[in-house]
């Protein structure tokens, strides 16, 4: 179809038609996603077949410096006078042998069992009694076993790459090429390979607080870590899928509490991030329009007012309001002053008033930080265009839902992706507010307002349901993927002018 | 005919005239709702009456007891010193994260290597995961070496995971002219020097941004600092330490209190972020808008 034909439609055909265009996509969209991930497993494998093949190379053809490299990392730089690289190696293996052997070892064997007794009476030749000694911890068991896995891969890579360096020299050698010195490789470090000296520490900090720990957690979502299975007097176990089946609905002591909580946190958390996202956007960009507009005086000032709320911290905001709507707070007790109510409003007490109540105090938070983004947007878009819309006859609300709405969504839609998962995981809001108040007795160590950040933090910091606490974040996981891949794959402004995948 | 053009033309400007007059009261409404309470906030700060709660909102009695309590009753609530923690916290995090930031953010935008797309891919798969659900396992790891409890543990959580914020900072490195670096390069320029000498005086107003981002971050985050420090009060932060004044126990004494707290705080974050608020604004809209 022609673009000018689709812009003929009305808005429920172009709706249709966009449903239907969706689902004729799907199936070509689908092969492409596996066609891609095939490619990507070939091309994986491949590399590892080229791997082999260098290794093979340095076995078969390599000379006496190559093939003690294959035991002694490094040795071949050392012999070809490169001394840092070959030192650099050389370290590498020892830390690595003495981890793994002295460290690394002992928990590894233990991952798959996750260690036998965890504590046991041992009786004390000096003192004569029997004294209560720790073994086996399963926590630190998993926690070193991720690492020494990491470990290896790493060790892999690095004795890969001695080799194929290897390889690389002595072919030089042959050929009678000047080989690179320790300063060539200096000064590659600020050129050529300038991209390794700067990434290398962001990616280490990666790495170590963010993948392993990931990983780490992965794995936990499949044993039993609580509270009654606490190490160190305690073992946990690998528990295969019984934690998401429990939060799926699945049978269990923890089952039917566990899979309510969930079910409804969750319904609670899409509820929250739709409308704590979209109340902002559209209230916050009419607040900006109304400033920006012809005619309102003392622009700076209303700006400035809207501003100073966005500076001062959002905690200081949040706690005041929380203390401003409690039971006993000023506004109850000035309304009571007044006569207008009898008994104070439970702004924060009645599930349904407490969600309403965050949602409206998030716009209070949130109409200033919209403002600020929006107005330079705003006074971006061509005035023309409202002129010509006024000129046949257009009201302000028609000009505000046809032209500023499309054309903020075409531009900001990035923006507002962030925006809402970052509601998703909005902590601050609701714990700052309500603290997932109130209670629900049908609720598991959640509250009515609790979202699924709240939820975990509660699991993991009072309850230290670590595992169930894992799974609630696989699931948020899987839920802001998904919310983003389907925005970002509809989205135009992130398709066209964005590098992205 | 003359006429009736005129009279539509007055009605009109009259129209006008009252859409303006409620545009105007709609703002000072907004503008009164936005400022009570924090109006509010300053007046409980200087009550002089105790307990937590009042029926009216101007205190009967001034005094300055909250702020110079703050300062000389520490037993409880030593708030000098979370004062100091955050704001060491704040300085540390600025720093570092600036530099991870720029040099992610640089080696992603304007070099070219192997890999770079699946970094680029893996970040943005990483930061789809709750932050806080790793929080658990660095814990156990900081438990391990020992810096739970302690400043530079939590320097370390939120500076280590600082790479994943590159996006913004990308997109500005983005939009510099790749002939600069071309330039430079065939004058003989390293891509160090290049990076140093040309494309970071270039880049201020993002450098701007980070810096004020990562000073501003530590200022207003609870959960990992509560998580970490377990409550060992001596450490806490801003946030924290002024959340346990308003714990039931301490409410009905802290109240007034907590409010003088909370205007120290707000007011030097404040008036940092409305004199960079130009920068602030440039950032985003700069990295998360594509127009």
């Amino acid at each position: 179809m022609l673009d000018l034909e689709y812009l003929k439609k009305n808005q429920f055909e172009k709706f249709i038609w966009r449903v239907r265009q969706f689902f004729c996509n799907f199936p070509a969209a689908a092969a492409r996603f596996f066609r891609r991930l095939w490619a990507a497993v070939c091309g994986f494998f491949a590399r590892i077949g080229g791997a082999f093949g260098e290794i093979g190379r340095a076995v078969r053809f390599g000379d006496w410096k190559t093939r003690v490299s294959l035991g002694v990392m490094g040795f071949g730089h050392f012999a070809r006078r490169q001394y840092l690289r070959g030192a650099m190696y050389l370290l590498f293996e020892v830390i690595f042998g003495l981890y793994l052997g002295l460290f690394g070892w002992k928990y590894l064997a233990k991952m798959g069992s996750l260690g036998e007794t965890a504590m046991a009476e041992v009786f004390n030749e000096e003192t004569g009694i029997f004294e209560y000694v720790y073994f086996d911890n399963s926590m630190l068991i998993l926690l070193y076993s991720v690492l020494t896995l990491f470990f290896i891969c790493a060790f892999c890579y690095m004795w890969y790459q001695n080799v194929r360096t290897n390889n690389v020299l002595q072919e030089m050698e042959e050929v009678g090429k000047r080989l690179p010195s320790t300063k060539d490789s200096l000064d590659a470090m600020v050129n050529d390979q300038y991209y390794k000296t700067l990434l290398a520490l962001p990616m280490l900090g990666i790495l170590v607080f963010t993948i392993i720990p990931i990983v780490f957690m992965v794995l936990i979502a499949f044993t039993n870590y609580d509270q009654v299975h606490m190490p160190p007097a305690r073992l946990f176990d690998w528990v295969g899928m019984q934690n998401f089946g429990a939060i799926l609905g699945g049978s269990g002591i923890t089952g039917p509490a566990f899979a309510y909580t969930f079910r409804e946190v969750l319904i609670w958390t899409l509820l929250w991030a739709f409308f704590a996202t979209f109340t902002n956007y559209i209230l916050g960009m009419l607040v900006a329009l109304l400033i920006n507009k012809k005619g309102i005086r003392f622009k700076k000032f209303w700006r400035t007012v809207l501003i100073f709320s966005v500076a001062v911290p959002q905690f200081v905001s949040l706690l005041l309001m929380n203390q401003m709507l409690g039971t006993d707070g000023i506004i109850n007790n000035l309304l009571r002053n007044w006569g207008w109510i009898e008994q104070p409003l439970p702004f924060l007490t009645d599930p349904v008033w407490a969600k309403v109540t965050v949602i409206v105090v998030n716009i209070w938070v949130g109409i200033p930080f919209t403002v600020l983004i929006t107005t330079g947007i705003l006074m971006n878009i061509p005035a023309d265009l409202y002129e010509s819309a006024k000129i046949d006859g257009a009201s302000p609300l028609r000009a505000y839902l046809k032209i500023t709405l499309p054309y903020m969504w075409f531009v900001t839609t990035p923006y507002l992706i962030s925006t809402f998962v970052g509601n998703i995981n909005n902590f601050n809001v609701i714990f700052l507010l309500t603290n997932g108040k109130p209670l629900d007795l049908k609720f598991q160590n959640a509250g009515r307002t609790d979202l699924l950040i709240t939820w975990l933090y509660k699991l993991t910091y009072d309850e230290q349901n670590y595992s169930f606490a894992a799974v609630i974040g696989i699931v948020t996981f899987i839920i802001i993927a998904v919310v983003s891949l389907i925005f970002y794959n509809r989205s135009k402004a992130v398709r066209n002018e964005e590098e992205f995948m | 005919m003359e006429g009736a053009k005129k009279k539509k033309f007055r009605s009109k400007r009259r129209a006008e005239r009252t859409a303006n007059a409620v545009g105007h009261i709609v703002l000072a409404v907004i503008s009164v709702i936005w400022v009570v309470p924090y109006l509010y906030l300053l007046l409980q700060s200087f009550r002089g009456e105790p307990g937590a709660y009042t029926s009216y909102l101007l205190p009967k009695e001034f005094t300055f007891e909250n702020y110079t309590k703050l300062f000389t009753d520490t037993k409880l609530f030593n708030f000098p010193q979370w004062y100091l923690n955050t704001f060491l916290t704040a300085l540390a995090v600025c720093v570092l994260q600036t530099v991870i930031v720029l040099a992610t953010s640089y080696a992603l935008s304007r070099l070219r290597f192997r890999g770079r797309k699946g970094i680029m891919n893996l970040l943005l798969v990483l930061g789809m995961f709750p932050g806080f659900m790793s929080m658990t396992a660095v814990y156990f790891v900081l438990k391990e070496i020992g810096l739970t409890q302690s400043l530079v543990g939590l320097i370390l959580i939120y500076v280590a995971s600082s790479a994943m914020q590159y996006y913004i900072c990308k997109g500005f490195f983005d939009t510099i002219p790749k002939s600069l670096d071309e330039a430079a390069k065939i004058d003989g320029a390293s891509r160090h020097t290049i990076f140093f000498k040309i494309i970071l005086p270039l880049a201020k107003p993002i450098i701007v941004y980070t810096v004020l981002q990562a000073f501003l971050m530590p200022w207003g985050e609870y959960m990992f600092s509560s998580l970490l420090m377990l409550g060992d009060q001596s450490k806490f932060n801003v946030a924290n330490g002024l959340r346990q004044m308003l714990q039931r126990e301490n409410i009905a004494e802290y109240f007034t209190r907590f409010c003088a707290g909370a205007v120290l705080v707000s007011v030097p974050i404040a008036a940092l972020f409305i004199w960079l608020q130009k920068y602030y604004v440039e950032g985003v809209t700069g990295g998360a808008v594509k127009g």
